[in-house]
């Protein structure tokens, strides 16, 4: 099963609904809620980067018997240092960002808490692509 | 704890998801920043918080929990209503700070996860 959902960068009254589809998706395909839990916290952070970084995005969600593959491709300014990125506490959101309660820099180090498998490809002044990987077991 | 002696203790009012009031909790975390509460493994907590906003909902959502406690008596708006009933969540407001809802509810015996 393939999912797809469009995001636009800096709407974030929309932010979180497509990491909700999917959590209501996982729940009917009677996934362990543990690993469900696991699946929509990370989701649900790289879907509030794209809102707050990028100018928009699309998620791809392909739900297999095994475990699922996150891919959310994003046009936007790209990650100019990975592993600065990922460095616990670095952060270059905004204030609104902030105001939302997000921009701590702690959402790409608790992705990869989350995943069993997560990378990071970026191009700057293009864009950003993250993949995902959860087992169900 | 109960939900009902809960909101009884914070003074709180019920916003929506009157249905679990009788339903019980035993830990709470109180944080404004909604990263960390994204961090937090455990379920079947009540966020405390005085972030006011779709994502403070969507944050709970994620959580896997039911609960949220609003401090200060935050505005609900209509937005924040419909996904919170979408996902049966209960939203209590308090009049008192978070501070002192933490406080009070802490005394109680609410446990803190860490």
């Amino acid at each position: 099963m393939l999912l797809e959902y469009k995001i636009e960068g800096g709407d974030f009254t929309q932010a979180g609904y497509a990491s909700s589809q999917i959590k209501k998706t996982l729940k009917q395909l009677n996934v362990d809620p543990a690993v469900i839990k696991r699946v929509v916290i990370a989701l649900y952070e790289a879907e509030v980067n794209i809102v707050a970084h990028a100018y928009r995005g699309v998620i791809y969600a392909q739900v297999e018997g095994s475990g699922i593959k996150l891919r959310l491709e994003d046009e936007g300014p790209g990650i100019p240092d990975i592993e600065r990125a990922m460095t616990p506490g670095f952060s270059t959101a905004s204030q609104q960002v902030r105001e939302m309660g997000f921009g701590a820099g702690m959402g790409l180090p608790n992705i990869s808490d989350n995943a069993d498998s997560f990378k990071i490809e970026s191009s700057v002044g293009k864009g950003t692509t993250l993949y995902i990987e959860i087992k169900f077991r | 704890m109960t939900i009902s002696d809960l909101c009884t203790l914070v003074n709180g009012t019920v916003v929506c998801g009157a249905n679990r009031m009788n339903e019980s909790v035993e830990y709470a975390f109180a944080s404004d920043l909604m990263s960390d509460v994204l961090t937090v493994k455990t379920n079947q907590f009540i966020l405390i918080t005085g972030l006011a906003n779709t994502q403070s909902i969507r944050t709970v959502e994620m959580s896997d929990t039911p609960f949220l406690l609003l401090c200060r008596d935050k505005e609900v708006t209509e937005d924040m209503r419909e996904l919170a009933e979408e996902s049966n969540i209960l939203i209590i407001k308090s009049p008192y700070s978070l501070f002192k809802c933490a406080g009070i509810l802490y005394s109680a015996g609410l446990k803190p996860i860490y």
